[in-house]
C-alpha cells in the first residue's frame, strides 16, 4: 500500500474543508471497499479523511413517516432497526443479504453508495480497464464477464455496481443528502449514480469534494410489502447474478402502487420504470408480471457468459412480485 | 524447539484407539499459542515480497528498481541481474523421491525467461512486511514477449498419451472396449469437463528462513520436512545436516505444500543475501501466482450394457494439463479400474502442455475429478437401463480387481450402500426425475460411488519408555489439522498399555527420525507401521530386561505371550510394571528404533520401501471407498442448487480416532461440495492469468451452503494394512460431486457434465 496522509474530522464542516485543501484526498468511514482498494493500488489517496467521528450515526422518523439514515450509520445497525424492519422491510433485507456479519458490522450507509465494482479487471492492475485508467481498453469485454452488466452497459464498460443496500434505495425513491463548502444538495437515488457511456471512471455525481451525510427514505405505504431477492452463486458472501428489489400494492386485484429495482445487471442499481408503468393499474397477475418484465429487459443485451442474466431477471422479477402477492414481505 | 504436546486432561483411560479423543494441538491452536511458520520471532528479522511476471511467456528485458529501492526500509532488491546461481532443481529418480519436490523446474532469479503469468521475477527484502510488499509492487518489469500456449481448451487437441512409469500408469486395456461399446444394446458416450481447482488452504505459504554460516534453519509449513530439507540441500549447496526444517503446525494444505514453490527458495535465497533472518508470507493472490492447483480436465467416459444391467464395455479417457516447466499426470481414470467388473476396458490418460505453473496434487488428485465423470456415465446408464442406480451398481460390483484379476486387500463398497441407504432413506426416493418436490423447491436425491487407493511410505520412529511410566514417540511427520499426533499417541497408548496421558508425541522437525510426507492418505498407517514395529522392539528389550533377574515372573517368558497393560508387561495374572522393571535394572528409559537416518540407513530404507511396495502392489489391491448419498434443493425458477442432506457411508478400514476421521471424511465432502457447485479457477485464456485470485471470487462453500453431514464408517480393519487402517484424507471428496450431480439430474431431469453446476447451466 502506499503511504498516505491522515486526518480526523470532528464534524462535517471540519471534514468537507479538508477534502478541498488535501490534494488527492479521500473520506474512509468502514474502509470495508476503500482499504481493500488501496491495496491492490487501484485507489491511490495522499490522504485519508477519517469521518468515523462525525454526528451522522442516527436512524430518525421524519415528520410525515419517513426516514433520515445518518451516513455514518453502520449496515448491520440499519438492517436492525425496527423502523427499518417494519416500513421498509426490503431494505433490511438487502443489506442483510450484503457481505458477511463482519463487514456489515463495519460497512456505512454512505460508504455502501460509493462501493466500486467487482470486476476482476478493474482490480488488476496488469489488465486493461477504463474504469481504473481511462482510454486504457476493456478486457472484461472478451474476457470473464459472466458477473457484468446486460442493461445501460457501453462499449467502454460493462462492470456492475456491486450493491444490495442500493438496489432497496433505489426502489424506495431514496434522496441522497451530500455535503460541501458551497452548501447541502439533495440527490434524488435515481440521479445518484451514473451509467458508464464512456466515462466509466465517473461513477456518481457526486464531486470530489461532496460528503454524503444522510439518506433519506420518503413515506412510501407501498414498502410495507415488500421484498429484496438475492440470486447468487453461494449461499451467502457472494454478489448478486441478478438481485431484484419490489414492492407491491394490489387493491381489488388490481396494481394501485408499484417499486421495482434491478441490482447486478448495470453500473447502477436499476430502477424498473418500465415494468412499473405497466404494471400501474393493471391486473395483478402472472401474466402482468411477465410483460413487465419482459418489457423492461427488452434492451438488454448480454454476451455469450451473461447472457444468462437476461432471463434469469426476468424471472426473479416475475417470482418476486408473486410472492409478494401471494406471502407477502417475508423473506 | 521441537514440538511437543500434552494430552488434555479429559482424555479416556483404557484402551485408546477408535476413541473420539480431542486433537491433543487444539488447546494450542484455541488459544493462539500455536505458531506458525510465519510466526517466529528473529532478532534482526526482515521481511519479503514478491514480484511477478505479467506475461505468460518472454524475457526480461528492463528492470526498473529505481521506485522500489527508494521505499523507505528497503534493504534489497534482488532480480537475476543481482542474485547469486541457485543450482538447477533435480530431474525425477526413484532412488530419491525427494526429486519429486520440485514445484517447477525454473531457477528463479538466475534467469530472464518467464516461463508462466505470474512467475516471480524479483523478491524484495525490506524491515517491514508493508515496505516489501510496497516496493515489490514498484518493481518495474519490461518484456520481450513470446508467443504462449495458455488456453487449456485450445490445447487439448494436441494432447499425447502419458507415459507409464513405476508409480503411475496412463493406460490399460482390457478386451476390445471399442468394440463392446458398439455392440451394446444399452450404451452412453459423455464428454466431462472440470476447470482449474486451487486448495485455498488458510494459512498462506509462508517461511521464515535464517542462515548461520553454512547451517540453516527454515520454518515452512511444508507437508514433507525430508523432502524440503533435501531439495534446499541440493538448490544450496549445503549438506542436508546443516538445515533444521521446523514444521510442528502447517494451517491447511490440501496438496498446496507438497512440493517446494518459489515463496520457499526466494526466502531462503534472500536471506543468505541479505545475511539477515527472513520472513516471507506470501499474499493469498501470491499463493494463486506462484504455488500450482489441480489440473483441469477433459474426459470421455462411454459405457456399454446388456439388457440384463450387466457392463460390458468402460471407456474412460481423459486430457489433462501439465505446465512446460513442471507438474504431472494426475490418475484422472484409476477409479475406474477398480470400480467395475467389466470384461472390456480402455483406459487412457493424455497429457497437454501449456506454458502455465505446473499443476500439482490437490486433495485425491485424479480421483476427485475422476469419480465425478465415471459415477455420473453410471448413473446415466442405469437411467437408460431403467435401473436403480445402486442395484445398477451392485449388479457389476466385482469380486476380484476388474482390469487384472488381482484380489481386493478390503472391499466393502456393498455394505456402504446398504448401509448409507438405510441411513439416507434411499427407499424415498421415487426414481422419476423432477417427481419429489417441497414447496417451490424441486428435491433430487443421487449416489455415487468414493474410490481412493491406500498409500503408506517408509516412516522412522523411536519410543521412549522411561521409568516413570511415559512414553515418548519421536517421528518427523507433520500436523496439518488432521489430528495426526493424537492418533499415534492413542496407537502407542494401547500398543505398550498405558494410559494415552502417558504418551508425548514429537513432530514437525527435522531432527526427528524422518517421517513421511503427508500426502496419498498415507501418513497416519505409514507412522503407525513404524510405531507399533518399534512398541514390539521396546517391549522386547523390557523383556529381556525383566529375564535378567530371578526376582521377575516375567523371567523365561517369551515375548510372543506376552500382554502389554496396566503400564506393564502380563502373562495371564503374572507380571510387573514397567516401572518395577526398569527401577530393578537401574534403568532410567528403554528406547527401540525403526528406521535409520544415516547416509546408508535412509538408501537402504528406501530400497526396502519400494520393494514392498512393489510387491504389495502385485499382490493386491488396496483402497478406502465408500457410498455417497444427498440430497438437493433446485429452486425451479433461478436454478440455483442448494445440498440439504448428506450421508457418505466409508470403508476405511479401523478408525483411530473417531473424532478426527469423521472430521477428515467431513472435510473433504465439504471440499467435493465446491468442487460440483461453486468452485472454479478463472484462468485468463488470452494471458493465461488468474483473474480471481482470492477468496473473495473463488467460491469455496460457506457454512450456509454445508447441511449436517452424516459420516459413517464401517470400521472393519483392512488385513493388510497396520491395525487394519486405511487412510481416510482424500476419500471422502471423491464421488461428491458425481452424487450432487446426479441429484440435480433427478431434481430438474438436467445433466450438466461441466463442473461447476452454477445456477446458468440450470436455467
Amino acid at each position: 500500500m502506499r503511504p498516505f496522509a491522515y486526518v480526523s474530522a470532528p464534524d462535517v464542516a471540519t471534514a468537507v474543508r479538508a477534502i478541498g485543501t488535501e490534494p488527492g484526498a479521500k473520506f474512509i468511514g468502514g474502509g470495508t471497499n476503500l482499504v481493500d482498494l488501496m491495496r491492490e493500488g487501484v485507489e491511490r489517496p495522499g490522504t485519508v479523511i477519517d469521518i468515523t467521528a462525525l454526528p451522522l450515526t442516527g436512524v430518525e422518523e421524519l415528520p410525515g413517516g419517513g426516514v433520515r439514515i445518518g451516513a455514518l450509520v453502520r449496515n448491520a445497525h440499519l438492517a436492525a432497526h425496527r423502523l427499518i424492519r417494519n416500513r421498509y422491510p426490503l431494505l433490511s433485507q438487502a443489506i442483510l443479504t450484503g457481505a458477511s456479519a463482519q463487514l456489515r458490522n463495519m460497512a456505512t450507509a454512505g460508504g455502501n453508495l460509493l462501493q466500486r465494482t467487482r470486476c476482476p479487471y478493474f482490480y488488476d492492475g496488469a489488465a486493461a480497464c477504463n474504469k481504473r485508467e481511462p482510454g486504457s481498453g476493456c478486457d472484461a469485454m472478451d474476457g470473464f464477464n459472466r458477473n457484468h452488466g446486460v442493461l445501460g452497459v457501453s462499449d467502454s464498460c460493462i462492470a456492475t455496481h456491486p450493491s444490495d443496500m442500493c438496489v432497496a434505495l433505489a426502489a424506495l425513491d431514496a434522496i441522497v443528502e451530500v455535503e460541501s463548502v458551497r452548501g447541502v444538495r439533495r440527490v434524488p437515488m435515481a440521479e445518484f449514480h451514473r451509467l458508464p457511456g464512456d466515462t466509466p471512471h465517473l461513477e456518481t455525481t457526486l464531486a470530489a469534494d461532496e460528503l454524503v451525510t444522510a439518506v433519506e427514505l420518503p413515506a412510501l405505504p407501498v414498502a410495507a410489502t415488500s421484498r429484496y431477492r438475492k440470486v447468487r452463486d453461494r449461499a451467502s458472501y457472494a454478489f448478486a447474478l441478478v438481485s431484484v428489489a419490489a414492492a407491491l400494492e394490489v387493491d381489488d386485484g388490481t396494481v394501485t402502487a408499484v417499486r421495482l429495482a434491478l441490482g447486478g445487471v448495470a453500473a447502477k442499481p436499476w430502477r424498473a420504470y418500465e415494468a412499473e408503468r405497466i404494471l400501474l393499474g393493471a391486473p395483478a397477475t402472472e401474466e402482468s408480471f411477465r410483460r413487465a418484465a419482459a418489457a423492461e429487459l427488452a434492451p438488454a443485451t448480454g454476451r455469450p457468459q451473461n447472457a444468462f442474466k437476461i432471463e434469469l431477471a426476468r424471472r426473479t422479477l416475475v417470482e418476486t412480485l408473486r410472492q409478494l402477492l401471494t406471502e407477502g414481505s417475508a423473506a | 524447539m521441537t514440538m511437543t504436546e500434552r494430552p488434555p486432561r479429559t482424555a479416556p483411560a483404557g484402551p485408546s484407539v477408535g476413541r473420539p479423543i480431542d486433537r491433543v494441538d487444539g488447546p494450542a491452536k484455541t488459544t493462539g499459542a500455536a505458531r506458525y511458520s510465519a510466526e517466529y520471532p528473529y532478532p534482526d528479522l526482515t521481511h519479503a515480497a514478491l514480484t511477478h511476471a505479467t506475461i505468460a511467456r518472454g524475457r526480461i528485458t528492463g528492470i526498473d528498481t529505481a521506485e522500489a529501492d527508494a521505499v523507505p526500509g528497503v534493504l534489497a532488491v534482488i532480480t537475476h541481474r543481482n542474485a547469486p546461481a541457485m543450482r538447477p532443481a533435480p530431474s525425477f529418480s526413484m532412488l530419491d523421491l525427494s526429486t519429486f519436490a520440485s514445484g517447477t523446474s525454473v531457477n528463479y532469479l538466475g534467469t530472464d525467461e518467464v516461463h508462466w503469468n505470474g512467475q516471480p521475477m524479483a523478491v524484495v527484502v525490506a524491515e517491514t512486511r508493508d515496505a516489501a510488499l510496497r516496493a515489490a509492487a514498484l518493481v518495474r518489469l519490461s518484456y520481450e514477449e513470446l508467443p504462449a500456449t495458455v488456453d487449456f481448451a485450445g490445447a487439448e487437441k494436441d494432447a499425447r498419451p502419458q507415459k507409464n512409469s513405476a508409480l503411475q500408469s496412463g493406460g490399460a486395456t482390457k478386451g476390445d472396449a471399442e468394440a463392446a461399446l458398439a455392440a451394446a444394446p444399452v450404451s452412453v458416450d459423455l464428454r466431462f469437463t472440470t476447470p482449474p481447482h486451487h486448495h485455498n488452504a488458510i494459512e498462506p505459504h509462508s517461511t521464515t528462513a535464517a542462515w548461520d554460516g553454512d547451517r540453516l534453519t527454515v520454518h515452512d509449513g511444508t507437508q514433507n520436512i525430508s523432502w524440503l530439507r533435501r531439495h534446499l540441500a541440493l538448490r544450496f549447496g549445503v549438506r542436508a545436516q546443516n538445515i533444521r526444517v521446523i514444521a510442528p503446525y502447517v494451517g491447511g494444505a490440501f496438496g498446496g505444500k507438497t512440493m517446494v514453490w518459489a515463496g520457499t527458495l526466494l526466502t531462503v535465497l534472500a536471506a543468505r543475501v541479505t545475511g539477515r533472518p527472513v520472513r516471507m508470507m506470501l499474499t493469498r493472490e501470491g499463493v494463486y501466482r506462484t504455488v500450482g492447483g489441480r489440473t483441469p480436465s477433459t474426459q470421455r467416459v462411454a459405457l456399454g450394457a446388456g439388457r440384463n444391467g450387466r457392463l460390458t464395455a468402460l471407456i474412460h479417457t481423459s486430457v489433462t494439463q501439465v505446465g512446460r516447466v513442471g507438474g504431472g499426470p494426475e490418475q484422472v481414470t484409476s477409479q475406474s479400474r477398480h470400480l467395475y467388473d467389466v470384461p472390456n476396458i480402455l483406459l487412457q490418460q493424455n497429457l497437454t502442455e501449456l506454458d502455465a505453473l505446473s499443476n500439482t496434487v490437490m486433495r485425491a488428485p485424479g480421483e476427485s475429478i475422476g469419480t465425478f465423470a465415471l459415477e455420473t456415465a453410471v448413473d446415466e446408464l442405469a437411467g437408460e437401463l431403467g435401473l436403480d442406480p445402486i442395484e445398477f451398481r451392485m449388479r457389476n460390483e466385482p469380486e476380484r480387481n476388474p482390469i487384472d484379476g488381482k484380489r481386493f486387500a478390503h472391499r466393502m463398497l456393498r455394505e456402504a450402500y446398504a448401509l448409507g441407504a438405510e441411513r439416507f432413506g434411499w427407499a424415498d426416493r421415487t426414481p422419476r426425475p423432477g417427481s419429489m418436490r417441497d414447496g417451490r423447491w424441486l428435491v433430487g436425491m443421487g449416489v455415487a460411488s468414493a474410490y481412493h487407493p491406500s498409500w503408506q511410505f517408509a516412516a522412522n520412529v523411536t519410543v521412549r519408555l522411561s521409568a516413570d511410566g511415559r512414553v515418548l514417540v519421536r517421528c518427523g511427520f507433520h500436523e496439518m489439522g488432521m489430528g495426526g499426533a493424537t492418533a499415534q499417541a492413542q496407537i502407542a497408548a494401547d500398543a505398550l498399555g498405558v494410559p494415552f496421558e502417558a504418551v508425548r508425541v514429537e513432530y514437525g522437525d527435522s531432527t526427528l527420525p524422518t517421517g513421511p510426507g503427508a500426502g496419498g492418505s498415507g501418513q497416519t498407517a505409514s507412522v503407525a507401521a513404524s510405531l507399533l514395529t518399534a512398541c514390539d522392539k521396546l517391549k522386547g528389550s523390557v523383556l529381556a530386561l525383566a529375564g535378567r533377574s530371578r526376582e521377575s515372573p516375567l523371567r523365561g517368558r517369551r515375548s510372543s505371550t506376552l500382554e502389554a497393560r496396566d503400564g506393564g508387561l502380563w502373562t495371564g495374572p503374572a507380571g510387573e510394571s514397567y516401572a518395577t522393571i526398569l527401577a530393578r535394572a537401574g534403568r532410567d528409559s528403554v528406547e527401540a528404533a525403526v528406521g535409520s537416518d544415516t547416509r546408508l540407513g535412509a538408501m537402504t530404507g528406501q530400497l526396502r520401501f519400494m520393494s514392498k511396495f512393489m510387491l504389495d502392489r502385485r499382490r493386491w489391491v488396496k483402497a478406502a471407498c465408500g457410498a455417497q448419498f444427498c440430497e438437493v434443493r433446485v429452486d425451479p425458477v433461478t436454478g440455483e442448487v442448494r445440498v440439504s442432506r448428506w450421508t457418505g457411508v466409508f470403508d476405511v478400514g479401523t478408525v483411530i480416532n473417531a473424532k478426527t476421521a469423521a472430521s477428515q471424511l467431513r472435510g473433504g465432502i465439504v471440499m467435493g461440495i465446491g468442487m460440483a457447485l461453486t468452485e472454479e479457477t478463472l484462468v485468463d485464456p488470452r494471458s493465461g492469468r488468474i483473474m480471481n485470485p482470492g477468496l473473495a471470487e473463488y467460491h469455496v462453500p460457506v457454512h450456509a451452503d454445508i447441511p449436517p453431514l452424516d459420516v459413517h464408517y464401517l470400521d472393519e480393519p483392512d488385513p493388510t494394512m497396520p491395525l487394519g487402517l486405511i487412510g481416510v484424507g482424500e476419500v471422502g471428496i471423491t464421488g461428491a460431486a458425481a452424487a450432487i450431480a446426479n441429484a440435480v439430474h433427478h431434481a430438474t431431469g438436467r445433466r450438466v457434465r461441466d463442473l461447476p453446476i452454477t445456477l446458468d447451466k440450470l436455467l
